[in-house]
C-alpha cells in the first residue's frame, strides 16, 4: 500500500509539471495542445545533454530551454499571428514527436551516467506512513512540493499573477488597463513549455532513466485533461496528478503480483480513467466550468476591441 | 502604431480583408512546403546530414519511379479517407483527433468478419467486412460524440485517449487470442482467405480501396456543398450560436458527423487489412490518423484539395521509408510535416490582412 502510494507520487510528478505548465498558458488564455511534443523534446534534449556532460542538472536546464523554445513557436503562431490554437498545438505535438525521434535515434539503449537519485529528506522521511510516501524521492519530486504552492501564490496573490489571469479572462480590458496582453501571453506560454520540458526530463532522467521513442505515452495529453479536472487551480492539479500516478502505479503493481488480466488492459486504465474523469467533472458540476478562463482559445485582436 | 510607421516610411498600409484572392490560397500551401523544406535543410545540415542527398533520396523514392509513384498512391488511400474524416468534423469545429483509433477499430471489425468466416464467398465476406469496418470506426467515433453532444465534454481529449485504447485493444488481440499459431510468435493474425482480399491494379499494391477513397471524396463534397445537412454542418462551424438560433439541431449533427467521420476512418482501416496486410497486425498504421490532420488543414478542409494533398503526403511517407533504408530515421518526415503545418498556420494571416500602397502625403 505504502509502496503503491509512493510510486503514485513519482508516476504523478512528470504529469504534474506538465499540468502546471499548461495551467500558465491556459490561465493567460492560450490553449496549447502541444504538451506531448514539448515533453518529448524536453525528455530527449535533457537526456542527450546529461549523457554528454554527465551532469543531470545541466541536462534539466537544457530540457527547460528546449521546452520553452518549442512553446515559443506556439506563441508566435497563436499570439502574434492569431492562428488556430487547436491546430497549432497539434502541429507542435507532431513536430515534437518527429524531432525527438530524430534527435534520440542514436541514443536508444544508452544509459544515463548520473540519473536523479532518491534520497531521504532529513527527519521528514522518518514520519510514519507519510515519510515513506512523500519524502524518499529525488530532488525533482521535492521541487514540486515548493512549486505547487508557489504557483498558487503567484496566480492568486501577486499583481503579475492577477495580470496573467486577466489576460485570459478579458484581454480587451487588460489591454485598456495599459498592460501588454501579447507580452503576458508570450511569457505564460513559454513558461508552460519550460515546465513541460522539466516533466519530460523527469521521465528520461529520473522516472525511467533512458530514452525511448514516444516515451511520454500520452502523458502530455493527460496533463491537458488534468487542467480541466483541476478547474485551472494548481492545488487541485497536484491532487489530480497523484491520482493518475496512482492508476499507473496500480497497473504496474497488479502486473507484478501476477494478476491474470492482460497487461494491455491494464495499460488502458489511465486513458479510460481520463475519459471518465472528464465526463464526471464536466457533467456533475456545470458550475465548476466557470473555472475556465473566459477568453481561452480566442485570439486577441487589438483593433476589434 | 505599426501602421502609421509603415505609412510614413514606406507608403504601405496593412488592412483587414474579407475576400481572399484565390492566388493567395494557392500560394500559401506551396510556399509553406518550400519554406518547410528549407528549414528542414538547414536543420539537416546542422545535424550533420547532406540535405540535398536526403531530399534526393526522398523524392526519388516517392516520385522517381513507377514503383515509387504506385507506393505513394498506396499510402495516399488511408490518408485520403482519414483526411476526409477529419475535415468533415473540423468543418463544424468538432476536433476529432481520434481518426487513428477509429482506423484501428475499423481494421479490427473488418478482420473479425474475415477471420470468423474463412470459407465465405467474396460476395458475402467483402460487403460484410466493408460494413463491419465502417461500423467499427463509426461506433468508436460515436463513443466520444455522445458525452460531447449531451454534456459538452471536450472531444479533443476523449477522441485522443480512445486512440491509445484502440491500439492497445488490437495489440491485446494480436499478442493474445488472435495470434496466428503458425506465425512464429509474431504479433499478427492468420492470413485472410483469398475471398477477403481486395484486388490490386497490375503488379502494384494499389488496391480497389482507391476507388472507395475517391468515392468518399465525392460523397463528402456532395454532402457539404449540395445538401441541407452539409449546410447545417457549415453553419454550426461558423457559429454554434447562430445555428441554434436558426433552429438547427446541434446535438443531432454532432452525433451524425462523428458517426460518419469515424466510419470513414474505419473504412480506411478496412482497406488497409483487406488491401495491404491481408491480416490484422501490430502497429497497422504509421500514424495515418495524425497525418490526416495536417492533410485536412493543408487542403483547407476541401475534399478536392485533400485528394491532391494526400497524394503528396503519401509520397512523403514513402520518401520516409526510403530514407530509413538510407540510415535516417523515418521521423524526419514528421519534422517536415509539422513544419509545413506551422508555415501554413503562419501564412493564414495573409488571408486576413493585406498590404496595400497608400498615396504619399505631400504636405510633409
Amino acid at each position: 500500500m505504502v509502496s503503491v502510494l509512493a510510486a503514485a507520487v513519482t508516476a504523478g510528478t512528470p504529469i504534474l509539471y506538465a499540468t502546471l505548465g499548461e495551467l500558465f498558458a491556459e490561465r493567460a488564455g492560450i490553449l496549447n495542445l502541444g504538451v506531448e511534443g514539448m515533453m518529448l523534446v524536453g525528455a530527449v534534449s535533457g537526456f542527450i545533454a546529461t549523457v554528454h556532460t554527465g551532469n543531470h542538472w545541466l541536462g534539466l536546464l537544457v530540457a527547460m530551454v528546449a521546452g520553452g523554445l518549442m512553446a515559443l513557436i506556439h506563441a508566435v503562431l497563436t499570439v502574434s499571428l492569431q492562428a488556430n490554437q487547436v491546430v497549432s498545438g497539434l502541429a507542435l505535438t507532431i513536430f515534437g514527436t518527429g524531432l525527438s525521434a530524430y534527435l534520440g535515434k542514436s541514443m536508444i539503449g544508452t544509459p544515463v551516467p548520473s540519473p536523479f537519485e532518491s534520497f531521504e529528506l532529513g527527519f521528514l522521511s522518518h514520519i510514519p506512513f507519510i515519510g515513506k510516501i512523500l519524502f524518499q524521492h529525488d530532488a525533482l519530486v521535492y521541487l514540486t512540493y515548493l512549486l505547487v504552492p508557489l504557483c498558487w501564490y503567484y496566480f492568486y496573490q501577486t499583481p503579475s499573477g492577477l495580470n496573467l489571469r486577466a489576460a485570459g479572462e478579458n484581454p480587451g480590458a487588460t489591454d485598456a488597463a495599459g498592460l501588454n496582453v501579447n507580452r503576458i501571453r508570450y511569457s505564460a506560454v513559454c513558461m508552460g513549455g519550460v515546465l513541460a520540458g522539466i516533466g519530460g526530463a523527469y521521465l528520461s532522467l529520473a522516472y525511467a532513466p533512458s530514452w525511448l521513442e514516444n516515451m511520454t505515452a500520452g502523458r502530455g495529453w493527460i496533463a491537458v485533461a488534468l487542467v480541466i479536472f483541476a478547474i485551472w487551480d494548481p492545488l487541485r492539479a497536484l491532487l489530480g496528478a497523484y491520482l493518475f500516478g496512482g492508476i499507473e502505479a496500480l497497473g504496474f503493481r497488479l502486473q507484478a503480483v501476477g494478476i491474470t488480466v492482460s497487461p494491455f488492459y491494464l495499460k488502458m486504465l489511465p486513458y479510460l480513467f481520463t475519459i471518465l474523469v472528464l465526463i464526471l467533472v464536466t457533467s456533475s458540476n456545470r458550475r465548476l466550468r466557470a473555472g475556465a478562463p473566459a477568453a481561452l482559445g480566442l485570439p486577441y485582436e487589438r483593433e476589434e476591441r | 502604431m505599426m501602421n502609421s510607421w509603415l505609412v510614413n516610411r514606406f507608403g504601405l498600409r496593412i488592412e483587414k480583408q474579407i475576400r481572399v484572392s484565390p492566388w493567395i490560397s494557392l500560394l500559401i500551401p506551396f510556399t509553406s512546403i518550400v519554406l518547410a523544406l528549407l528549414v528542414g535543410a538547414i536543420f539537416l545540415s546542422l545535424t550533420g546530414n547532406d540535405p540535398w542527398k536526403v531530399y534526393g533520396v526522398m523524392f526519388k523514392g516517392a516520385f522517381g519511379s513507377v514503383f515509387g509513384l504506385s507506393e505513394s498512391v498506396v499510402n495516399a488511400i488511408p490518408l485520403l479517407m482519414t483526411g476526409l474524416a477529419v475535415a468533415l468534423a473540423f468543418r463544424m469545429l468538432l476536433w476529432n483527433i481520434g481518426a487513428e483509433g477509429q482506423f484501428y477499430m475499423g481494421a479490427f471489425a473488418a478482420s473479425w468478419v474475415a477471420l470468423s468466416f474463412p470459407h465465405a464467398p467474396t460476395y458475402l465476406v467483402m460487403p460484410g467486412m466493408l460494413l463491419a469496418g465502417f461500423a467499427g470506426g463509426a461506433l468508436w467515433g460515436l463513443l466520444p460524440a455522445i458525452p460531447r453532444a449531451l454534456l459538452g465534454v471536450n472531444e479533443t481529449l476523449t477522441t485522443l485517449m480512445l486512440n491509445y485504447v484502440a491500439i492497445l485493444w488490437v495489440d491485446s488481440l494480436v499478442y493474445g487470442p488472435w495470434r496466428d499459431p503458425q506465425g512464429y510468435n509474431f504479433p499478427l493474425t492468420a492470413q485472410f482467405s483469398s475471398a477477403a482480399i481486395l484486388p490490386t491494379l497490375g503488379n502494384t499494391r494499389i488496391h480497389a480501396g482507391v476507388f472507395l477513397a475517391l468515392a468518399a471524396a465525392v460523397i463528402v463534397h456532395i454532402i457539404l456543398k449540395h445538401t441541407v445537412w452539409g449546410y447545417e454542418i457549415r453553419v454550426i462551424g461558423e457559429s454554434q450560436k447562430a445555428a441554434k438560433y436558426a433552429g438547427i439541431n446541434v446535438v443531432k449533427n454532432i452525433l451524425l458527423v462523428m458517426l460518419l467521420s469515424g466510419g470513414l476512418s474505419g473504412l480506411a482501416g478496412y482497406c488497409e487489412v483487406a488491401g495491404i496486410t491481408h491480416r490484422l497486425q501490430e502497429s497497422i498504421s504509421p500514424g495515418y490518423g495524425y497525418t490526416a490532420i495536417i492533410v485536412a488543414w493543408l487542403g483547407k478542409l476541401n475534399p478536392w484539395a485533400i485528394i491532391v494533398v494526400s497524394f503528396l503526403f503519401g509520397g512523403f511517407l514513402v520518401g520516409g521509408y526510403t530514407m530509413q533504408s538510407a540510415g535516417l530515421p523515418a521521423a524526419t518526415v514528421s519534422i517536415l510535416q509539422g513544419a509545413i503545418l506551422f508555415f501554413v498556420l503562419a501564412g493564414e494571416i495573409l488571408t486576413r490582412y493585406r498590404i496595400c500602397v497608400v498615396e504619399r502625403r505631400n504636405d510633409r
